[in-house]
């Protein structure tokens, strides 16, 4: 019991504390998680974060979860997973209360207006740092053109394009074997 | 039945997103901005901004703001619980066979394929809050005849745009600094009246 209550402070703190989602958080888990508390090893907790990565879900969600699994089992989960959500959960409910009070302002309108457009380049960049990592060759290039067109041309729904995306990495695969055995 | 529509509708974008929070936009503007209709485009460009300003995810984020919206409280509260759900799930499912899992050939290869639709969905990301900004419109009517793109895009906001992107991408500026100095500029540009 005091373990969980422990486990649900330290996510509760990570999710008050960490600006900018999933990947800011790692670092912090690492140093409560492997450093203060000794819970779980250092190569242990990498190969944590990499399997939270690759699961659907928000990754601060995944990781905070996947965590409390592996230290206080289902209960744990539970805990580190409304731990590390509830601080967002909060100040949102404030803010969609408070906001809406003043969204109509021309000050709040003009802010925004500007805000928008800063919007847009920081996921312009997030967008070309993800591109660099996951676009290694020409047929990668072309997945991601044919998603963007597919998307935004002919608003084709996101999970249909993450399901055709899966496909077309079996049949790459697929081929890839196919062609190294034919050279055989 | 409004609780039980905002947990699926949240449940669905849970299951779904893949690559985090950008990624995740243009399903979350679907569901709740054209098949709900929840909110409008530009309230949630704008909830994109005040969750990069506050802690958390943006999926978590847009989740409460969202649910409140909807249904108060309890609107957010069934939102949220939504979107965090399918990760619990998985992840319990997940963790008894772990370490196998990630270097299974073929979970390697589906994720070849999907990551670069990930890269895809988070330009499109762009062009969707770009749409409520430096766009006057949809950027599908390019392909209509009428397109004048003097008057479809927004000098001002692109000027703001193309200053942000570069303190963000050469000098790696902070999100929050950016968004701050450009809530500024804004103020400056458009309420002050120094454009029209």
């Amino acid at each position: 019991m005091k373990k969980l209550l422990k486990l649900f402070w330290i996510f509760f703190k990570i999710g008050a504390f960490t600006f900018g989602g999933g990947y800011a958080m790692i670092p912090l888990i690492e140093r409560e998680m492997v450093e203060k508390q000794k819970w779980i090893s250092g190569d242990e907790i990498i190969d944590m974060f990499a399997v939270a990565e690759s699961v659907p879900g928000a990754i601060a969600i995944n990781t905070s979860t996947f965590i409390g699994y592996k230290v206080a089992g289902f209960w744990g989960a539970i805990v580190a997973m409304f731990g590390v959500a509830l601080p967002s959960f909060l100040i949102i409910t404030i803010i969609a209360a408070v906001f809406s009070q003043f969204q109509d302002l021309p000050l709040v309108k003009a802010a925004f207006e500007g805000i928008r457009a800063a919007v847009v380049a920081l996921i312009t960049v997030s967008g070309i740092k993800i591109a660099k990592s996951a676009i290694k060759n020409k047929i990668a290039m072309l997945i991601t053109l044919v998603a963007f067109v597919l998307l935004v041309f002919v608003d084709v729904h996101a999970i249909v394009l993450i399901i055709l995306g899966a496909i077309a990495g079996l049949l790459m695969s697929w081929h890839a074997a196919k062609a190294g055995r034919e050279s055989v | 039945m409004i609780y039980i529509k905002l947990l699926l509708t949240f449940f669905k974008i849970g299951l779904f997103s893949f690559g985090g929070g950008y990624a995740m936009i243009p399903m979350i503007e679907r569901e709740i901005v054209e098949a709900n209709g929840w909110i409008d485009s530009k309230e949630f460009v704008d909830i994109i901004a005040i969750s990069e300003m506050t802690p958390g995810p943006i999926a978590v984020n847009s989740a409460t703001y969202v649910g409140y919206k909807a249904a108060g409280l309890f609107g957010g509260l069934f939102a949220t619980v939504g979107v965090i759900l399918p990760s619990l799930i998985l992840i319990l499912i997940i963790s008894h066979f772990f370490f196998k899992f990630k270097e299974h050939p073929k979970v390697k290869s589906i994720f070849n394929g999907i990551r670069p639709v990930i890269a895809g969905l988070i330009f499109g990301a762009a062009v969707f809050v770009a749409e409520t900004s430096i766009f006057n419109g949809e950027l599908s009517s390019l392909l209509s005849s009428k397109f004048n793109p003097l008057q479809y895009i927004n000098w001002t906001s692109l000027l703001i745009f193309g200053a942000t992107f570069f303190c963000l991408w050469k000098y790696k500026w902070h999100p929050i600094l950016v968004i701050a100095l450009s809530g500024t500029v804004g103020v400056i540009l458009f309420y002050l009246g120094l454009v029209n």
